[in-house]
């Protein structure tokens, strides 16, 4: 395996559910795509944004790479390795490098759990030592301070809950996160600290991060790569600065002009 | 200048405690114009637009202060007439559409209730009525709509509907409380237009409640900037946008991402702002105990 192989690569990914709205009185309901060949890669040490409209298939997608649904063809492949049909059992390694950010802090952390019990568990599971000090050392590194490993999540702001789910996701040293849509619940000012605080982490730890959001604006301060989904295929994809300057489909230039900047001169934007 | 909707040092605080949520506040629409009442999460924002349409969580109570509604203090009126008062010249456009509409009931009845129990119109003008407005926000198909039931709807299709609901009875004042947070932007950009077409149409004073100020800056004239429940800054929308005046105002604006101009760095609210607008607030608050 060498190092310039990117780290998730994805051929002809297709993910089918049955369509119950279709289903006949007897008989199996027809299959419906929800992702439909997909071919991508992301390099280490990249950060892939992934938007695309609500049903567009961005959390499918998400949910697909980190082996939480098993796909329907094609083949994903971690670190050189095929995970598209492993077993649980076979997964377990796959597990601990490849960790998971969730949209909602306040219904992904336990609220009977101290923040000490949310960051050691995944820990103790997958049977790391020292879980004590390896949770400390993961709110040191997403700025909390340690006497937090004492605090329930109530009594967090939303902010600060989020830098907890953090913390979870790299206790784990894992070398690639899923972060879907994790800054959108989030006021303008905690959404910064969030933004600021990925960038770091992902150049301190050496994390691949793939990160799902409909907000382009955060897309375009984030990543270093961008996917464009529209029911469920790839209409463009490659590194941001090509996508945001000369967009190609005309799916992402209706994207690009539906956003409000913080401007009241953005010419004839209502017309 | 003929304000339709002023609220005039209102303070509010919950009941059993002496920390005020709203702290003086002063703000004012005028007929046929659009104000922006911005802050993050917890600053009053929609504590504001309940506080005039009187839905304000019963742990919440007015202390001092007017809401005067075409120049009539709301809070001078017994309770009847302040709830006749609203009710005829006041609407919401709320944020969830899936929420505000009942999902039992079909989508015209959800129109036509308000005019036939509150203004008493009889259930044939009412339902010709709610057709008219299906067809104004561009709703195709509007017979077939009025026989839906709210799941058969997609997001903007239901949000549409909460926006003929609102301008149903013609009223005055429309309170936008973030009526398009929970939509995706290209949806988003089409209800905002219709939403600034529907008000510029009907002359409509609008108060617009968001977190969003690139959203501000496309459908308001005006915008007052809150914080902890105080009005840090009120300005036109064009002036403000060309330079804010508080740091607090200057802070939110820097935190907020650009797609066009990635490379600025994102501040997050500096602590020494937080801890300056703190406190010009303390400082409110000891003003006004001793008055």
């Amino acid at each position: 395996m060498s190092e310039d192989e990117p780290l998730v690569s994805v051929r002809g990914l297709e993910v089918a559910l049955p369509d119950l709205t279709r289903k006949p009185l007897f008989g199996k309901a027809p299959p419906i795509k929800i992702l439909d060949r997909l071919d991508f890669d992301i390099g280490r040490g990249s950060i892939l944004g992934i938007v695309g409209q609500s049903g567009s298939g961005k959390s499918t997608l998400g949910r697909t790479m980190l082996r939480l649904i098993e796909p329907t063809g094609g083949t994903i492949r971690f670190a050189g390795q095929d995970i598209s049909h492993l077993g649980e059992a076979a997964l377990r390694p796959f597990r601990r490098q490849a960790q998971m950010i969730f949209q909602d802090p306040m219904s992904s952390l336990n609220p009977r759990h101290r923040v000490s019990t949310i960051i050691t568990g995944p820990l103790r599971l997958n049977g790391f030592d020292r879980v004590k000090e390896r949770a400390a050392e993961a709110l040191d590194h997403v700025g909390l301070p340690r006497s937090f490993l004492s605090r329930y999540p109530h009594e967090l702001s939303g902010g600060q809950r989020q830098r907890v789910g953090i913390a979870r996701a790299i206790a784990m040293r894992p070398q690639f996160i899923l972060a879907d849509e994790i800054v959108s619940g989030l006021d303008v000012s905690s959404q910064a600290q969030v933004l600021n605080l990925l960038e770091k982490l992902v150049r301190e730890l050496d994390l691949t991060l793939a990160f799902i959001s409909h907000d382009l604006s955060v897309i375009r301060r984030l990543c270093s790569h961008v996917m464009v989904l529209y029911r469920g295929r790839i209409v463009e994809h490659g590194p941001v600065e090509t996508v945001f300057d000369r967009p190609q489909a005309a799916y992402t230039r209706e994207l690009l002009d539906a956003i409000p900047l913080p401007d009241p001169n953005q010419a004839n934007w209502l017309a | 200048m003929n304000a339709f909707l002023a609220i005039r040092n209102l303070s509010a605080i919950l009941r059993g405690g002496s920390q005020r949520v709203l702290r003086s506040v002063d703000l004012a629409v005028e007929a046929g114009e659009v104000r922006g009442l911005v802050g993050e999460s917890g600053a009053g924002k929609s504590m504001i637009g309940k506080a005039v349409l009187g839905i304000l969580p019963s742990a919440v109570s007015i202390v001092e202060g007017e809401i005067l509604l075409d120049g009539r203090n709301l809070l001078a009126m017994p309770q009847k007439e302040r709830r006749r008062t609203i009710g005829t010249v006041a609407a919401l456009i709320p944020q969830d559409p899936l929420t505000a509409l009942n999902p039992s009931r079909r989508i015209g009845r959800q129109i036509t209730d308000r005019l036939v129990d509150i203004l008493g119109w009889t259930e044939a003008n009412a339902s010709a009525r709610a057709l008219e407005l299906l067809d104004e926000v561009q709703i195709q198909n509007p017979q077939r709509v009025m026989a839906s039931y709210p799941h058969e709807l997609s997001g903007g299709m239901r949000q549409r509907v909460l926006i003929a609901a609102a301008f149903a009875a013609n009223p005055k004042l429309i309170i936008a409380d973030e009526p398009t947070t929970a939509l995706d932007v290209t949806v988003q950009k089409q209800i905002l237009k219709l939403i600034r077409e529907m008000q510029a149409r009907h002359g409509t004073a609008m108060l617009f409640v968001t977190h969003d100020l690139g959203v501000v800056s496309k459908v308001c004239q005006k915008l007052s900037v809150l914080y902890s429940g105080k009005v840090v800054e009120d300005r036109a929308v064009s002036e403000f946008f060309a330079e804010p005046r508080h740091a607090y105002s200057k802070a939110l604006l820097a935190a907020t991402p650009k797609y066009t101009d990635p490379f600025a760095s994102l501040l997050p609210v500096d602590e020494a702002v937080i801890a300056s607008v703190d406190a010009e607030v303390k400082a409110a608050d000891r003003e006004w105990r001793h008055v």
